[in-house]
């Protein structure tokens, strides 16, 4: 399945790519919904800077890291704007892939044909008491498993000392 | 939809960095069930796409207003509720931390409303109307379109529960203002958003419906169809 999936994965990341590093920068840099909410009460220029009255957004504060080198999506040093802010939703995208697939990949369920633990969901709930039952023999080594019957000491010392 | 430092005072933004915690946590356990080797990199390619549409502000009717994409809705289709939960926060996260959107201290708002709010409501509609719905292209994007739309006008009413208990200015008794001034504004948004997810939506179904979650798990009730219209046929 996930051979397959490849293609497509590839795919939906070039759009992701494309968009973000060219697209981005026909975006409309226009306050959206939220911050023009806030902004109800006072006069803005053209650049939507505040100019003048009273309202929520005058209580805003710096960022914790408006430092940062992809701060404001655009790359430190670089002084071409179009560059800067594809360059930034570039890496913002290829950041975004690698953190959330890698966390998720570690999260993911490692062996679903036989369920395992993580399907104790309710969904699934009367199967899953059964998996540890029957997944218990198998992982255990079936030959030894099977050979060492009540007394499991005695298979686990040989193994130890070879 | 992100909120910047300064907006919502210390101990509201505590409270909810406290409650998106926790409901990331229950979506992770939740997750796991559905997250197999092959919806692990799908995620990764929904939250990275996510990213990059967010970028996207186009601008609504409103003049000197934009919006942008919130994804909640898009990610509950292809990836399901909890997992595209998990997709959105993680968006949220790195623009948090390193893009300097949204402040940092507020990431437990922004991550209630858009994250998990926006999902919620967007997996409830999506769950209802595709079982009612015709099961066609249309009625796929009819859900997306819909379910969208409102997710964006619930995670703009999330934010205005939070500016009622923590908000840093006075409005002077006037929060029915702020609410519809955000309702308003996210309703025009949230055809954008509509449009957008209906869009992708669709265009992943025809090329790899196998990879839309929420074609796969909302099947309507099992009837045996090849049978009874295959047999009607040929007679």
């Amino acid at each position: 399945m996930s051979k397959r999936s490849w293609p497509f994965l590839l795919g939906g990341l070039l759009i992701a790519l494309l968009l973000a590093g060219v697209v981005s920068n026909y975006a409309s840099s226009h306050p959206d919904g939220l911050d023009s909410s806030l902004l109800k009460g006072c006069t803005v220029n053209a650049d939507d800077e505040i100019t003048g009255g009273s309202c929520p957004a005058q209580q805003a504060k710096d960022h914790e890291l408006a430092d940062s080198p992809l701060a404001d999506y655009g790359v430190r040093g670089i002084g071409n704007d179009f560059l800067s802010t594809g360059l930034s939703g570039v890496l913002g995208v290829l950041l975004t892939f690698a953190l959330g697939g890698g966390l998720f990949w570690l999260a993911r369920r490692r062996n679903p044909a036989t369920g395992g633990p993580a399907t104790g969901g309710p969904a699934t709930g009367g199967p899953a008491t059964g998996g540890p039952a029957t997944g218990g023999p198998a992982s255990g080594g079936p030959a030894t498993a099977g050979a060492a019957g009540g007394d499991s000491g005695t298979t686990v010392q040989p193994s130890g000392t070879r | 939809m992100h909120i910047s430092n300064g907006i919502i005072d210390g101990p509201v933004a505590a409270i909810f960095a406290a409650f998106a915690l926790a409901a990331l946590a229950f979506c992770v356990l939740r997750g796991r069930a559905d997250l197999d080797d092959r919806l692990a990199p799908m995620a990764g390619l929904v939250a990275a796409f996510i990213f990059a549409v967010q970028m996207l502000n186009f601008p609504i009717f409103t003049a000197g207003v934009s919006g942008h994409l919130l994804g909640g809705a898009l990610a509950a289709l292809l990836v399901g509720p909890w997992v595209g939960a998990l997709c959105v926060a993680v968006v949220l996260v790195v623009q948090a931390l390193v893009f300097g959107d949204g402040g940092v201290a507020m990431l437990g708002l922004n991550i209630t409303n858009m994250a998990i709010l926006g999902t919620a409501a967007a997996y409830l509609l999506i769950a209802l109307l595709l079982r009612v719905l015709p099961r066609t292209p249309a009625g796929l994007a009819v859900t997306a379109f819909v379910s969208a739309l409102v997710s964006v006008v619930v995670a703009s009413q999330g934010f205005v529960l939070q500016y009622w208990l923590g908000g840093t200015t006075d409005l002077g008794g006037n929060l029915g203002g702020l609410a519809g001034t955000m309702a308003v504004a996210h309703l025009l948004i949230g055809i954008g958003e509509g449009l957008i997810t209906a869009t992708t939506v669709v265009t992943v179904a025809k090329v790899r419906p196998d990879l839309v979650y929420a074609l796969r798990a909302l099947k309507k009730p099992a009837v045996p169809a090849p049978a009874v219209p295959v047999a009607g046929g040929a007679r």
